[in-house]
């Protein structure tokens, strides 16, 4: 056994490493990008709904159409779909850089839809509190609702994370490199199932590690002290956003 | 008499229009005068709640003048091109400092959950600009007169219902308002902590001059600290005035079915019949009072009407006695009644 170990490492050690490191780049910068794009458009869904702050009839429909419309295309479609758009922005289809702006493209809807339930669950009393003392939109934005739905935005977070992990694996197929690619091209194309194996512990581990992470940091930060109830929410966003395209 | 403090001319509130508009508010006039505590009563879907958002444009008005503090924040204009006036208001700019000078307190209280008492009583402050030192330091003194400061470092989720209520007056205090708006801030609350909120706010209200404006549906309440009270159904103020003489002589048919406990209708008692209107406080349960007064007095009143809660032994609530004719006998058992702890009574005089 510590022999067989031993040779795998040798002859796919590195393989597996350089698609860990490109799959983390991939996830992380996507991610990055993707909730500087989806926490604005969530909190303007937010805003702007026909009981928001701001109401706003026609924007809240623009941005919800976008939001649905992107929601709906499969990962995979509009990854070939946006391809000249990619080429536009990063001179490249393919590779680590060519998979980021399809991952970014099709994770903001979904974390704009993420924020905007998270965000949804803060009591309007509160958010009404906050006006009867004179709060501007931009203090009730950045001092009540954000703080005051950051388990759930966090919990939220988890679901990201794990939902672009599996679009980059998605992406791995049509070449965009990390560990989608390799399990394509060692364990698929060239049947060696140790790779693919290797790949898909690896992968479970990590999910798990997310999530068991992200489920403790909200619990630990949240102050509602609601030990049931907390479970609940979590289950039902996690519930809500289980499936992925 | 004293100044103005909030003053609402012909206010109107529609929800809605055509088919299916709500008249919520019609013709509303209001004079609350500073310093006092004014109460407005009424019964579900009165109207109140939409009344008093519109002292802060959390509800802006189909039309009418709203003034606080000297300060229009919606009055009519004539439009330029018809003889048609139109309702005008505030600059949102204006409005969000007019704001700091009439805060409201809420049945839900409505504290920020993940932030502790300290940090919610900081949050009006925060709003306005106030320093973080300075702000933390007049928190502990609002903390102190409303006697949480001991619970400045725990969250809302670990406060029972009134000590929330104590952290949301505390925070509502914070930009040192005039005027305090409460609406239903005790209907969440059992009667002993509903007790003890009412005797902060009248404290708050005598020591701090700030004028306090109850929305409430339950008739103690306004006993225990109004001075003056309107009363309001199906959105319009059917009657007000001084507390006394709108429970003593109430002469519309909105302010008797408050006033008489239980929906006593005055039609029920021949016009003349001597009552008292007896209010429970938390004292001696009503049963034995009836007793002894039969017994100590050697009076007998016949209850026409009660709406009474036992809590834990304690009477809250108000019933409606009728007094017995002989003059000596109703000053002898009314006497008896004014003599117990923790019970008013007042007379009543009924209008045919
Ligand atoms: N946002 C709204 N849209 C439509 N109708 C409303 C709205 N807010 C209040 N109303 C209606 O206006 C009327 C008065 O409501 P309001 O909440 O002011 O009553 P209230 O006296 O405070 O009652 P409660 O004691 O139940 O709180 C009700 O008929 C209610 O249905
Ligand atoms: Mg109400």
């Amino acid at each position: 056994m510590a022999e067989f170990i031993t040779t795998f490492w040798a002859e796919y050690g590195s393989i597996l490493l350089t698609g860990i490191r490109d799959t983390f780049i991939m996830v992380g910068i996507s991610t990055l990008f993707a909730y500087l794009l989806g926490l604005p458009l969530g909190v303007a869904l937010i805003l702007t709904q026909p009981h928001g702050i701001r109401p706003n009839h026609l924007l809240y429909r623009l941005l919800d159409w976008i939001v649905n419309v992107g929601r709906s295309l499969p990962f995979i479609i509009l990854m070939i779909a946006i391809m000249p758009l990619t080429k536009l922005i990063v001179g490249t289809k393919i590779g680590v850089k060519g998979a980021i702006v399809p991952l970014v493209v099709s994770a903001t809807p979904f974390i704009a839809r993420m924020v905007e339930t998270a965000l949804s669950e803060v009591d309007a009393g509160v958010i009404e509190a906050a006006q009867s003392m004179g709060a501007s939109t931009f203090q009730i934005v950045w001092k009540v609702y954000l703080p005051e739905a950051k388990p759930s935005l966090v919990l939220g977070g988890a679901i990201s994370i794990v939902t672009i992990l599996a679009y980059t694996a998605m992406a791995g197929t049509v070449g965009a490199g990390g560990l989608g690619d390799i399990a394509i091209q060692y364990g698929h194309n060239r049947g060696i199932l140790s790779v693919l194996w290797v790949t898909v512990i690896f992968l479970i581990i990590l999910v798990q590690a997310i999530q068991l992470l992200f489920n403790w940091a909200a619990r630990s930060i949240d102050k509602r002290l609601d030990q049931s109830a907390k479970g609940h929410k979590a289950f039902d966003l996690l519930a809500r956003f289980a499936h992925t395209k | 008499m004293s100044e103005s403090i909030i003053q609402i001319q012909h206010l109107t509130k529609t929800f809605g229009d055509g088919e299916t508009a709500v008249h919520a508010l019609e013709d509303i006039n209001l004079d609350i005068r500073q310093g006092e505590i004014f109460g407005i009563i009424g019964l579900s879907g009165a109207g109140k709640s939409t009344l008093v958002r519109c002292m802060n444009l959390l509800e802006r008005p189909t039309s009418g003048t709203v003034i606080v503090d000297g300060q229009q924040l919606s009055w009519m204009e004539k439009q330029a091109d018809n003889k048609d006036e139109k309702v005008v208001f505030i600059s949102e700019r204006e409005l969000r400092l007019v704001r700091r000078s009439i805060t409201m307190i809420f049945q839900s209280f409505n504290l920020l959950m993940q932030r502790t008492v300290l940090k919610n009583v900081c949050f009006p402050m925060e709003l306005s600009g106030v320093t973080a030192a300075k702000a933390k330091k007049r928190a502990l003194e609002l903390l102190e007169i409303v006697g949480l400061r001991d619970k400045a470092g725990a969250y809302p989720a670990q406060l029972s219902g009134g000590q929330k209520q104590r952290v949301a007056i505390a925070r509502a205090l914070a930009t040192d308002p005039k005027v305090l708006l409460c609406d239903e801030a005790t209907s969440a609350l059992d009667p002993t902590t509903t007790a003890s909120i009412l005797a902060l706010l009248k404290d708050l209200n005598q020591k701090l001059g700030v004028t306090v404006v109850v929305i409430t549906h339950q008739m103690s309440v306004i006993e225990e600290i109004c001075s003056r009270v309107a009363i309001l159904d199906g959105g319009v103020i059917a009657e007000q005035g001084k507390v006394e003489d709108i429970f003593s002589n109430p002469s519309t048919d909105a302010a008797r079915r408050l006033v008489y406990p239980g929906g006593a209708s005055v039609a029920q008692y021949p016009a003349g019949t001597r009552a008292v209107r007896v209010a429970f406080n938390g004292g001696t349960a009503y049963q034995p009072l009836i007793a002894s007064l039969a017994i100590d007095c050697g009076v007998k009143v016949n209850i026409l009407g009660a709406d009474t809660r036992d809590i834990d032994g304690k009477a809250f609530g108000t019933m409606l006695l009728g007094l017995p004719d002989d003059p000596n006998e109703a000053a002898k058992a009314l006497a008896y009644i004014r003599a117990q702890h923790n019970v008013s009574a007042e007379e009543v005089e009924y209008h045919g």
